[in-house]
């Protein structure tokens, strides 16, 4: 098997007498898509703070391509190849779409920092823009600003964003919510088929929706109390009753297989 | 667009160089003070428009750039007007090293609050230290010579509403075609963009406050390029400069202008040395006019005189839909 892109061994986290994460040691390889699920206070939260490199792990060690990457902030991250786009729709009110997305592919063409270059007579830039907006549906609000774009939109543009850093894995916090139920499949479907052309090679989904993570996780990691409670093919993860009445509550009605 | 703004601009530097001879003596060396100010504010804007970081200390930059001219022509008898906005440049870069490196680590009220902290200490430091400063009495900035030319056949009103003044107008065009091309660059995009989410913009590669820190320096340099521009017609660098009241009257001519426009903060300039000159002609409670100004922009154009014809443009199209509509709205 190939070698894992994000790994953390024995990783523990304290607040104080707190404990929110405990022991927990997770792989993810090429070509998967793994669902982080759990009730409220399970550690989710915490968990994808420390594989962001945003929580520094009070125990055991976390890795990105090889890299140690415990509290290295989001800008490293964003230089690794590691994406996040997070549950609450963050744009940037004042900015266009485009520039929304050149953003991103500016900082993965490291040329963020440049002064005096013109953003206008940058082709290369409008191509990669125009290459991101259209994988997403955004080509003929290109040129609005952000805030007078839809919620649907906002959304979809927050994560064309983050795919302009070219990830290598891309952490989607909840990526349908607020967004109404006749439209999540409509999202996800244009989530993974992006991350497919862009050459992501891993998903992480932090998920609420079990049918969503049921159609489209290969692997499901349940957390409860801070501590991995099952780690399984999504398949098997279903299959096992007592694992999903402890971390999902009852199964959907149908039984809804991808 | 890109066209319309680049003739605009073109047609605005042509009219200032023509207007000298046009507007006579008097008015000319009111016009002086908008170039200086325009430098300044283009380095304040560069902060407050598009950083969203609201600075109340930058007078002392401009203070720091006219007492580097004062020191420049004044102790080290230099007289190249070049050779004095290099060491404004570099006097508002060094002063802008330390106190950026700490203000370019908070945002809003805390920023605003810490520049001013800043700019009053910067003022006590000129007010205080006599031997160096020349305390209360300041120091006399000398006539400098520009582009190696003394112009000693010209008295100093001859030499400010000649030379000086289409130098400074060269020098101000030049700073903000590259106040331009900075706010235009992949940086002035990244500064943009922390402006309105400094986390999204940090998940996106953004180094924050490194790019906050070089904006502050940017910044601070076209504060201190200004404020030499402007000691040459006074003659004097003095610590009221860099006092805090300085600080509101550049945040304010910004407002007047427009923050939200490039060239919001120099019709800002313009404006409010000409709104001033007017209200001092007029009564003694010119401070009071301004004051009422300033509080009839922030109500009811806060984008300022830039944002003025959209404003406009927004109550007559909603006046023509209300004629338009045949029944009254519903009351809400």
């Amino acid at each position: 098997m190939s070698p894992p892109l994000l790994e953390t061994y024995r990783v523990g986290r304290r607040y104080g007498d707190f404990v929110a994460l405990r022991d927990v040691t997770l792989r993810v390889h090429p070509g998967e898509t793994v669902a982080i699920v759990g009730p409220n206070g399970a550690g989710k939260t915490t968990l994808v703070n420390v594989l962001t490199g945003l929580l520094r792990p009070s125990e055991g060690w976390v890795r990105f391509l090889g890299s140690d990457i415990a509290g290295a902030g989001p800008v490293r991250l964003a230089q690794l190849g590691m994406a996040r786009a997070f549950q609450l729709v963050q744009v940037f009110p004042e900015l266009t779409a485009a520039e929304t997305i050149a953003v991103g592919a500016l900082a993965q063409a490291g040329r963020g920092r440049r002064m005096l270059a013109s953003l206008g007579a940058d082709r290369a830039l409008r191509a990669r823009v125009e290459e991101v907006a259209a994988v997403f549906g955004l080509g003929p609000v290109l040129h609005r600003p952000a805030r007078e774009l839809s919620q649907g939109q906002k959304k979809l543009l927050d994560v064309a964003s983050a795919f302009a850093l070219r990830p290598t894995v891309i952490l989607l916090d909840e990526p349908t919510s607020g967004v109404a139920t006749a439209d999540k499949h409509g999202i996800m479907a244009t989530l993974t088929e992006a991350a497919r052309r862009a050459g992501v090679q891993a998903l992480l989904l932090v998920e609420h929706d079990i049918d969503l993570v049921e159609t489209y996780a290969t692997r499901v990691v349940g957390l409860r109390g801070g501590e991995v409670l099952a780690d399984l093919p999504v398949r098997a993860f279903f299959a096992d009753e007592e694992v999903t009445a402890a971390l999902v509550g009852r199964r959907p009605a149908r039984g809804a297989q991808g | 667009m890109r066209g319309g703004a680049l003739l605009a601009a073109l047609a605005a530097v042509a009219a200032l160089a023509a207007a000298p001879p046009l507007l006579g003596e008097y008015r000319t060396t009111l016009l002086l003070p908008v170039f200086g100010y325009g430098v300044a504010l283009l380095g304040l804007n560069l902060l407050f428009g598009y950083g969203g970081l609201v600075s109340f200390g930058h007078a002392m930059f401009v203070a720091a750039g006219a007492y580097a001219a004062a020191v420049v022509t004044g102790v080290w008898r230099i007289e190249s007007f070049e050779a004095v906005l290099l060491a404004a440049a570099a006097a508002g870069l060094a002063l802008a090293l330390p106190v950026g490196a700490l203000c370019a680590r908070y945002t809003k009220i805390f920023f605003g609050m810490l520049t001013l902290a800043f700019g009053m200490l910067f003022h006590s430091f000129l007010f205080k230290f006599y031997g160096l400063t020349g305390g209360d009495q300041g120091m006399r900035v000398r006539r400098p010579t520009l582009l190696g030319l003394e112009f000693e056949e010209l008295d100093k009103t001859a030499f400010l509403v000649g030379p000086y003044y289409w130098y400074c107008l060269a020098v101000a065009a030049l700073l903000a075609l590259l106040m331009w091309r900075i706010v235009r660059s992949p940086f002035g995009l990244a500064l943009r963009a922390q402006r309105d989410n400094p986390r999204k913009a940090e998940y996106l590669g953004v180094e924050v406050r490194r790019t906050r820190f070089v904006a502050f320096l940017v910044s601070a340099a076209f504060g201190a390029v200004g404020g030499a521009m402007l000691a040459v017609p006074t003659g004097l660098a003095d610590p009221e400069l860099a006092y805090w009241t300085h600080s509101g009257t550049l945040v304010f001519m910004t407002l007047l202008g427009g923050f939200a426009h490039f060239a919001g903060p120099l019709l800002g300039a313009l404006a409010y040395v000409l709104l001033q000159d007017w209200l001092m002609s007029l009564t003694p409670y010119w401070r009071l006019l301004l004051g009422a100004v300033l509080a009839l922009i922030v109500l009811a154009c806060p984008q300022g005189l830039m944002g003025l014809p959209a404003l406009l443009r927004a109550r007559l199209a909603a006046r023509r839909r209300r004629a338009a509509a045949p029944h009254p709205a519903p009351a809400e």
